[in-house]
């Protein structure tokens, strides 16, 4: 609320963020993290195929640099432009919550970026050296050790990143000590690491799998060998994968208990939670029976369509372990420290004793009159709730109480009720954080929704502070 | 002094969290890891535009495109490390100037975040650029409109940035301007905007000389009619030229800047900057106009020179931002500090506060003001049914109500689901006593 907020009234914020950091996400375990210990391993597999006069076998030589190309040109591109996006989504955002996160993780970060410089020279050398590698033995040699390098740094970026998800979720002891260190061994941080690890290496194996179908000779033996290869890769890494999910899906509800000041919401959970097991069952039998086939039946024509599925299913699987995260984190985006309206746990009393226009620095009024209940309603939607709901966009604060109050078309919202709803509305439903205002700005608040909700003029699309 | 900036600027508060390092270390980390990556931003602007140029001059003398596909070679390397050397100063600023930068983020928002898709795009293009050049081969106009495209993009998106550094430098202006298309006209944007481009383009010169001079560089292999020398001419005369223009243009970007930033030391800091270009540019005249064996006699010295100008510039550029903020900065640290205090005050006053008497003596009848009301209330339906029909449901079975209240179910297909709201057991044996008594 001490910056000029930024707000987009149709897609909603939290959208803009899911997007580019799904995207992100899945790049970077799927091509980068998974897929490029698996393309060094085919690389591998090339060299000792080579046979006494040649340094490698080309068949095999090509499809890894082929895979490669696809890596190379996505990650370098998308992949990086989402990771700088989820800073530049997240300072528009929430910036109290990233200002302070990096504060926190300065140092994690800094040790991340080099790593990561590291990671994208690598990357580029190991990319752009490939025809060169072609003229020695001992080039080859080096090279396949290059990929092998890289390898280890994508997973060590990963390694780091993982430890700021899970600090986001449960802040351990740093709400008390304010340390590096204690952010940093957070208690969910090996279970996510366990899980991400083969996760990422299974999403390549079956993104590799479909990529080989497209870039060999339909029903040549080759594609057969090396087919076999990588649904071996898959199911290796198949166990593990499962056994990672089992392990966070049982961290879970502890984290949810330990999140919640109240333990309620319960069963909005649970729905979640039950998903979730079918999303495991369903995505890695699929992942199971294709790479199963491929790999025990390699003779059998399968369309290439078929191949699609296991991709789809891990892309899903990873989607919904995010989305998992995303609602573990709810109603605080820093856990028990600041909520997810970017406001500070600690700051409540003050709110609740003086309101929250009279220390909101951007807003025009400090305090509610009748004259300006709905500039200073818009306010204080823009501050308690605008981080989440939109006015007429998606998951529009309107549409959400007509439909709470199952409304008929044209029936209008009544103040009263309203007002009680949001007075109790972290009982009524738990990822939502307490109102923060006092009395008056709640009744400016229910003003402004009924407002909308009659002529449906929202706020200045995209308006940053109203002004 | 400080009343007049009160009248006119937000005093915003800082984020109550200790700066992860000591200031002067982040300073440090910031100016030097910002000339880093933007040098390579310089390489990667300047190599596009350097490219798009040959290659057009390549549709009358297949030479140029041979060097057009030779600097495109480049750019998706420089590129990679520009993005990736941006992550340490965009931490190193997020930290030291946080309300400065997000706010100049929130107050340019759309075209703040579209910096992302555009750049995405854009490195899309260079990638399809290099990698189509035999198959577009005979198809020039869209082959060559692919790096124009990527290069009208690399040409706008130094103006979100510049934007974002202008608004940074004055919170004075934020109640006033209106987007990025109003901040466009703060007077320091545009004339720093050349000043970047013709960084640009003198680095790339530099760069070139040196690319195409290195003895590993098989350089008889792709070319046949352009000689060493006169690339290396072509590319020395481009930063002596890009130079001396800065020797005009560095002096607007000084004056539109508002004086509140001024200081000896800061002329201090420019002005040895300045001296040292002066030798670079003998030397590179010298190279320019002397024998062709000789034009690399000083390449290093100049590269050296050169490297400290921009390190002088750099750093001015900080200390201008640091004496511009320097008062502001004060207003918000005090505001700061007296927040947190009426933070703690107010805790302390709730904690004291004779607690608050629960709605009614009747502790199932407190339970359901806070959990239950804001869906249920006596006789009207809310979200939920009136109690009146839940006693008429529950009247005569006080297990049942107790089940419902811990294990809510989905029963009218008109209403939305009840959440489960994880009560104790004494709780809801409380609530559901005082739900039975109303009658
Ligand atoms: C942390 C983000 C967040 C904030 C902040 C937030 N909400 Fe919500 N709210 C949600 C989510 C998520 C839902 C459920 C959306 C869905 O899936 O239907 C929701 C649902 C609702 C519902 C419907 C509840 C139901 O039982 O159907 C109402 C009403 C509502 N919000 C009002 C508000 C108001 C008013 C504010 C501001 C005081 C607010 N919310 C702030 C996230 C938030
Ligand atoms: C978020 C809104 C909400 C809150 C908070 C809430 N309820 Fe409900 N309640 C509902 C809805 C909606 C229904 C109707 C559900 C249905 O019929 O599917 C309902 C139904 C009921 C019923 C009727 C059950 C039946 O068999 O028809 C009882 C009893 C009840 N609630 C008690 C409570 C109690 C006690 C509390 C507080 C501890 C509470 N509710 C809190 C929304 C809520």
């Amino acid at each position: 609320m001490d910056f000029p907020i930024f707000h987009l009234d149709f897609m909603g914020d939290r959208l803009l963020i899911a997007i580019i950091a799904v995207l992100h996400v899945l790049i970077n375990h799927g091509l980068a993290v998974g897929f490029i210990p698996l393309v060094t391993w085919i690389e591998y597999l090339g060299f000792k195929k080579g046979g006494k006069n040649a340094i490698v076998n080309n068949e095999w030589d090509q499809l890894a640099h082929r895979l490669m190309t696809v890596a190379f040109i996505i990650t370098t591109t998308i992949g990086a432009m989402t990771g700088v996006g989820i800073w530049f989504a997240s300072s528009l955002v929430n910036p109290a919550s990233i200002g302070s996160l990096i504060r926190v993780f300065y140092g994690a970060w800094f040790v991340e970026w080099t790593v990561f410089v590291t990671e994208v020279v690598l990357i580029l050398l190991y990319y752009l050296s490939w025809k060169r590698s072609l003229g020695s033995i001992e080039a080859k040699a080096k090279h396949i050790k290059l990929g092998a390098a890289l390898s280890i740094f994508s997973w060590i970026t990963m390694s780091i990143i993982v430890s700021i998800l899970g600090f986001m979720m449960d802040t351990g002891s740093w709400v008390e000590n304010k340390t590096f260190i204690a952010g940093f061994t957070n208690p969910i941080y090996i279970p996510q690491l366990a899980f991400r690890t083969p996760l990422a290496a299974l999403m390549a194996g079956a993104i590799g799998l479909f990529l080989t179908k497209l870039f060999t000779k339909n029903g040549s033996s080759f594609q057969q060998d090396s087919s076999k290869k990588i649904a071996l890769w898959m199911l290796l890494m198949l166990p593990f994968t499962l056994a990672g999910a089992l392990a966070y899906y049982f961290k879970i509800p502890e984290l949810m208990i330990g999140n919640l000041p109240v333990a309620v919401g319960t069963m909005d959970f649970q729905s979640w939670y039950d998903l979730l097991v079918k999303f495991i069952i369903g995505a890695l039998t699929t992942v199971f029976l294709i790479a199963g086939t491929v790999y025990f039946k390699p003779k059998l024509k399968i369309p290439t369509i078929v191949y699609i599925l296991p991709v789809i299913g891990m892309l899903g699987f990873a989607g919904i372990f995010e989305r998992i995260r995303e609602f573990i984190r709810k109603p605080y985006v820093i856990g028990n420290y600041m909520y997810s309206n970017t406001l500070r746990k600690e700051d409540y009393p003050l709110f609740k004793r003086d309101g929250v226009l009279a220390h909101a620095t951007y807003s025009p009024v400090k305090e509610v009159t009748e004259e300006n209940k709905l500039v200073a309603g818009e306010q204080v939607f823009m501050i308690s709730c605008s981080r989440c709901h939109t006015t007429r966009g998606i998951n529009s604060v309107v549409d959400k109480f007509e439909n709470m109050y199952s409304l008929k078309a044209g029936e209008k919202l009544n103040g009263d009720l309203m007002k009680n709803y949001i007075k109790h509305i972290e009982n009524a439903r738990y990822f939502m954080p307490p109102f923060p205002g006092n009395e008056a700005e709640l009744g400016a608040l229910v003003e402004y929704i009924k407002h909308i909700q009659e002529d449906g003029t929202p706020i200045d699309h995209q308006a940053t502070s109203m002004r | 002094m400080f009343n007049h900036i009160l009248l006119q600027t937000p005093v915003p508060r800082d984020l109550p969290l200790d700066l992860p390092l000591p200031k002067e270390v982040l300073i440090v980390l910031l100016v030097f890891s910002f000339l880093l990556h933007i040098l390579f931003v310089n390489l990667m602007v300047g190599g596009s535009i350097l490219t798009l140029w040959s290659q057009i001059k390549g549709l009358k003398d297949k030479e140029y495109d041979t060097l057009a596909h030779e600097i495109a070679e480049t750019i998706t390397v420089n590129k990679s490390l520009a993005v990736v050397l941006g992550v340490a100063p965009l931490l190193s600023i997020n930290t030291l100037y946080t309300v400065y930068f997000y706010s100049a983020n929130a107050l340019t928002g759309i075209f703040w975040i579209s910096v992302i898709p555009l750049v995405t795009v854009a490195f899309l293009l260079t990638y399809a650029h290099k990698y189509s050049w035999k198959i577009l081969e005979n198809n020039k106009a869209l082959h060559i409109s692919m790096m124009g495209l990527s290069v009208a993009i690399f040409l706008f998106i130094p103006l979100i940035f510049l934007v974002n550094v202008n608004l940074m430098l004055f919170p004075e202006k934020w109640n006033t301007i209106e987007g990025f298309a109003h901040a466009l006209t703060l007077p320091n944007v545009f004339p720093r905007y050349f000043h970047f481009l013709l960084a640009s383009l003198g680095t790339t010169g530099l760069f070139i000389f040196w690319y195409f001079g290195r003895k590993s560089y098989d350089f008889d292999n792709h070319f046949t009619t352009l000689t060493r020398y006169e690339i290396r001419k072509k590319a020395y005369s481009l930063t002596f030229g890009a130079s001396a223009a800065q020797f005009i243009i560095g002096p607007v970007v000084l004056l539109t800047l508002p004086t509140k930033g001024f200081s000896w030391h800061l002329i201090f800091t420019i002005g040895t900057g300045v001296i040292f270009a002066l030798p670079a540019m003998y030397w590179i005249w010298k190279g320019i106009t002397g024998k062709a064996e000789d034009i690399a006699n000083n390449f290093w010295k100049v590269a050296l020179t050169l490297g400290l100008t921009i390190t002088f510039m750099g750093s001015g550029r900080h200390i201008y931002r640091a004496t511009a903020l320097a008062p502001h900065q004060k207003l918000v640290e005090a505001k700061t500090i007296a927040y947190e205090k009426e933070v703690k005050k107010a805790t302390e006053e709730m904690k004291n506060a004779p607690a608050e008497k629960p709605a009614s003596d009747n502790p199932g009848e407190a339970i359901f003001q806070a959990k239950c009301s804001a869906c249920h209330a006596m006789d009207v339906k809310v979200v939920g049914p009136p109690i009146k029909e839940m006693v008429s449901i529950y009247k005569n079975d006080a297990k049942g109500l107790h089940d419902w209240i811990l294990k809510p179910g989905k029963k009218r297909p008109d209403y939305p689901q009840m959440p489960a709201l994880g009560l104790s057991e004494q709780e809801i044996n409380d609530v559901a006593n005082y739900i039975l008594e109303q009658k």
